[in-house]
This record gives C-alpha cells, structure tokens and sequence, in this order.
C-alpha cells in the first residue's frame, strides 16, 4: 500500500519560514508579510505600499502630519510620572520608566501641542505607543485634561489621536481615576461646544477606548485598526470561542455603530479639517 | 494561592463551632465556658479582621455570604421601586435600578447586583455588566436629574463583562458615556464601594460628589488575578498584585480616591449584614444633606474640582 503513504515530506508554510531581513533598507509588512522598500513606506506616511497596512507612528510622526507645515508647539512636556505606588512586579516601576524615558523621550505615553491644521488653530494630544505600549496613566490623564482645558480657554477643536493598550496598572486606581477625570474634561469642552475629534489609531483598547477614545463628536479610525474594551485574548477566554476574523477592526466597529468613518492616513487631515470647518461655519 | 476566604477565617470558624456544640448540650455548668468562648470568638475575630492582607481583603470582599446591593437597598432604603431596560436594546440584570427613600426622602438608586446561588449567578451574569446595564443605569440618573432627585450608587462588580456581544454593542462607548454624563449631572451623586469595584465597569457608576468606601472593600484598575497574569506573567501572583496595587480602603484614603472608609461589623459585613447597612445610612445622610446646600448646577463644578486633582506625577 506504498502509493497511500507520502514520498515526499510536505513543503514547508510560507509563514513559518523565519524571514530574517537586515536592518535599513527593507521592512517586513506585519500584516501581508511582504518585504516593502522602507524608503517608500516612509514617503508613503508609513503605509504598506502593497496591502495598505498602517505602520504604528511615533507622536512626533503624527504631529509633522497633522499640522500644517509640520510646525507646533508642544506644551506640559515637563510632566513625569512619580510612581505613586512604589510599584514593582518582576522590576520596579521606577526603573521600568527611566528605560522608557531614555529609550522613547520625556514625554510618558502622550505629548500635547498647538498648531495650525490647515490654518485653524487646534490643540492636537497624540499617543505614544511606544512608552509602555501607551498605557494611561496619572501622566496621560493630567497631559489630556490639560488639553481639553486649554482647548475651552482658548476656544480651539481638541484632537486626539489613541494608541494604547489602556489603563497603566503600575499606578492602580490612579490610573482608572484618569479616566474620570478625562471624561470630565470633556464634558466641559462639549458644553462649550468645542469640537472634539477622536482619531483611532492601531492598537486603541480598555481605559482608553471606555474614556476619551469613544467620546469623540466624531470618532474617525485608521483602516484595521484594533479597537475594543477588552482585549480579543480575553473574551475568547470568556467565551471559550475563537473570534471570527475582522473582529474589534475598524470596520466592525462601523458596521456596530461606534466608529462615524474610516480614513486611511493620508486622507487623515484634509478630512479632519473639511469637518471642522464645518462645525465652526456658524 | 488559596481562593477561599475559610482558609484565614479558620480559626473563628472553629471556635464557631465549639460553641455551638457547647451550647447544644445540656447541661447549667457549660454557661460559663461558652460565655469565655464568645470573649474570645469576639477577640479572635477582630484580630484576624484587622490584619487582612490586600488579597484576604479581596477573599471578604468577594464572599459568598457578603451583603450585595439589593440587601443593602432593603435594610437602608423604603419604597424601593426596580425599573428595568435601557430603552435601547434590553434589561440587564448586572445592574439594579430604581428609585425609593432615604428616610423619607425620594432618590435614585442604583448598582451592580451579583447572585447568591448558581442560578441567580447566572441570571445576575456574576454581577457583570453589559453595554445595557450602563445605559439603564445612565438613563435613570437622568430621570433623576430632571426631578431634581439625589443618585445613590452601589458598587460591587469584578468588571464590566469582556464578551463577544457586549463588545458588538458598545461596551467601551456605554462606559465613557457615563463618566462624561455622571461629570455634568446636576444632582448629587453618591457612591459606596461595598464589595469588589472592579475597573471601568464599576467607575461607570462611580463618578460622584462622595465616594465612601466599605472597610474591607477593595477597588482596582484590573483584578489581582489579570493584573499577575499581565506582569507577573502568572496568575498564581495574584497575592502579589493585590498588595502592589494598593486596592484597599486604607490605600485608596491615602491616595485621595475616596472620601471616607465606613466600617464593617466585627467579623466583616457579611457576619451581620444589617449591622453594616445601619452604620452606612448615616454616611449616605450626612452627605445628602451636606451636597442639598449646593445649588445643582453648581454641583458638576464641585465634582470637576474633586477629580480634577486626583493623580501623582513630578514636574521637572
């Protein structure tokens, strides 16, 4: 029965074949795992040139996108976090942040500027995923409300644009209060009816989806992005189910009602300001 | 780990049961000993009760026998009236809803609501709330507003559920949805942590002028057991996460969270339920009187000011 039995072995999956790519010139796509010209992506907003992926962007990425020249000016950059608990698990918080601080910058999970987008003055918040997988903390919380209070003196649109896994659990409670304190923040900014335009970027989950994330007068998400209160691995603990695909993307979450619209990167301002033109024709 | 509260309660249980043996025995010259076993029941309890560590804080907090929501709606407030639905999409039996009195006075109460046996549990979803459970909860804090009715809050929740359908239907939106409203709702807004206040599901309904805190109640960000499993990479850390955290009333004092600890019976709540609801009803009238002297449009500006300040960080 030697013709039931195989010859030869079966070729090996495509994808599991390590792919090892020296750094610089070419980048591996996470999402079609093509190997794409870094420089092109770059030009490219650092979108895939072949499927269309959204790179995750630094907040200073962001910032040279969204306004207009790329110039602003950053402010509460002086903010740290205090490790109010004294946390520690397997390492102190404390030595946890000074790596993030040298390695991403001084500015914890999110860095707040003014500017100009397409010439109407904005105060723009953008996440720094980067730092602690952006995870919200007493930093985060005091930089947003900052915001959304100089949004309301000033009488500017306030953008953000999330990237974060959630609530920082090195501060505990402090870090669930922030969502709070955000929320409130923006309810003063709605009562003085101020646009607020929250922008959802890859990955946005948690505390900050159930805060200032979903509280936008237009919530407007990056194509794909991953968004939800929990997080997939979570639910399908939960569950005792694998999720179906697409599932907690931004296009499910239009199909649900929680997302207004999808815009790739490079539509991104042009779209943010033909809307705020509009709300401030009055 | 040990997940079970009996573990630590040992030796009150046991001197438990030594009385009753004592006393179901005849018998005059017993009366004696079983009047020294109670000294010392009441001694050992307090003992054990007031050198919980943060997880046996979890353990009561999460006991079986502990007084829920509806108990201490029973034993504090008359009339009590349940309405159900969000209006929008169906009930959610998570989260009780209604209005009653405070000593006479009409209010808005609400709160998470687990089960006592495995059918309530189920019923009760384990007193996790879904998408609906916020919206009812929303939409009866702003019937209050409108007639000019103070909102009490109950809370007791391991979290707000993490399922498929919750998801689908907005379960991050519902939840800030109700930190915005509950931020600019003019009427006074009252809040008692009384057992698990667990993440957004249980700030959804914790937004409020105070917020007072039951002796051996704990809130956090994420449960011991998620937050060992993220850091520690081991969910068996969970003791660990638990003391890292700062979860208790006494930390959460400390840290400017909440407004005042409100003691539990010796032996903790769930040794004498109406006992701790009676030494609750005066906090909750004390502080209605107290936030009824602020206009109610000026009480969001109070509020604002409260939560404005919470946070630590350095300049530099």
């Amino acid at each position: 029965m030697s013709w039931f039995r195989k010859e030869k072995k079966p070729k090996e999956p495509v994808e599991q074949r390590p792919v090892t790519i020296p750094e610089g010139l070419w980048i591996k796509c996470e999402d079609c795992k093509e190997i794409v010209y870094r420089k092109e992506v770059e030009q490219n907003l650092n979108v895939c040139t072949r499927c269309g992926y959204h790179f995750r962007l630094t907040a200073a990425e962001r910032f040279e996108i969204l306004f207009d020249d790329s110039h602003f000016k950053e402010f509460a950059g002086n903010i740290r976090s205090g490790d109010p608990l004294e946390f520690r698990d397997t390492k102190r918080y404390r030595d946890r942040l000074k790596v993030y601080q040298q390695r991403v910058g001084q500015g914890d999970a999110v860095r707040c500027a003014e500017g100009s987008l397409e010439a109407m003055p904005v105060v723009i918040c953008a996440m720094e995923y980067a730092f602690m997988g952006g995870s919200m903390g007493s930093v985060v919380g005091e930089k947003i409300t900052l915001a959304a209070e100089r949004s309301v003196e000033k009488k500017e649109p306030l953008i953000v644009v999330s990237c974060s896994g959630g609530a920082r659990m090195q501060e505990g409670i402090l870090s669930l209060m922030q969502m709070a304190k955000i929320s409130a923040s923006l309810h003063r900014l709605a009562a003085a009816g101020l646009p607020y335009i929250s922008v959802l970027t890859d990955p946005t989950t948690g505390g900050v989806t159930a805060s200032y994330a979903m509280l936008g007068d237009l919530n407007i998400a990056e194509p794909k992005a991953l968004i939800g209160f929990a997080g997939p691995r979570v639910i399908e603990q939960t569950i005792r189910q694998t999720l179906p695909e697409g599932f907690q993307r931004s296009e499910f979450l239009v199909e649900h009602g929680m997302v207004d619209i999808i815009t790739p990167r490079a539509e991104m301002k042009p779209t943010i300001g033909r809307f705020l033109r509009m709300f401030n024709a009055h | 780990m040990n997940g079970d509260p009996s573990q630590f309660e040992e030796p009150i249980l046991q001197l438990r049961r030594e009385i009753e043996a004592l006393t179901a025995e005849e018998g005059s010259e017993q009366g004696a000993e079983i009047q020294r076993l109670r000294e010392k029941l009441t001694r050992v309890t307090d003992e054990v009760y007031s050198n919980l560590t943060p997880w046996q804080k979890t353990l009561v907090a999460r006991h079986p026998a502990r007084p829920y929501t509806l108990d201490f709606i029973g034993a504090v407030f008359e009339e009590w009236t349940e309405i159900h639905g969000d209006r929008k999409f169906g009930d959610d039996p998570a989260i009780v809803a209604g209005f009653a009195r405070l000593k006479g006075k009409a209010c808005a109460v609400i709160g998470h609501q687990k089960g006592r046996n495995t059918k309530e549990k189920v019923y009760r979803n384990f007193g996790q709330p879904r998408p609906e459970g916020f919206r009812k909860a929303l939409r009866v804090m702003k019937l209050a507003e409108k007639f000019a009715l103070p909102v009490f809050t109950f809370i007791d929740t391991q979290g707000a559920y993490p399922g498929l359908g919750a998801e689908e239907r907005g379960q991050a939106e519902a939840i800030a949805v109700n930190l915005r409203e509950m931020a600019g709702l003019e009427v006074p807004i009252i809040v008692t942590v009384i057992g698990e206040g667990g993440s957004g599901g249980a700030l959804a309904l914790g937004v409020g002028d105070r917020v007072f805190m039951l002796e051996h109640a704990v809130y956090s960000v994420i449960s011991p057991e998620g937050c060992a499993a993220i850091l520690w990479k081991n969910p068996a850390a969970a003791q660990d996460a638990a003391a890292a955290m700062k979860i208790t009333a006494k930390d959460l004092k400390k840290l400017g969270v909440i407004d005042e600890i409100v003691s539990e019976p010796s032996g903790g709540a769930h040794s004498d339920p109406e006992a701790a609801a009676a030494i609750l009803v005066p906090y909750l009238e004390r502080a209605l009187k107290e936030l009824q002297k602020t206009k109610g449009n000026l009480l969001p500006e109070e509020r604002y000011k409260k939560f404005r300040k919470i946070g630590y960080f350095e300049k530099g």
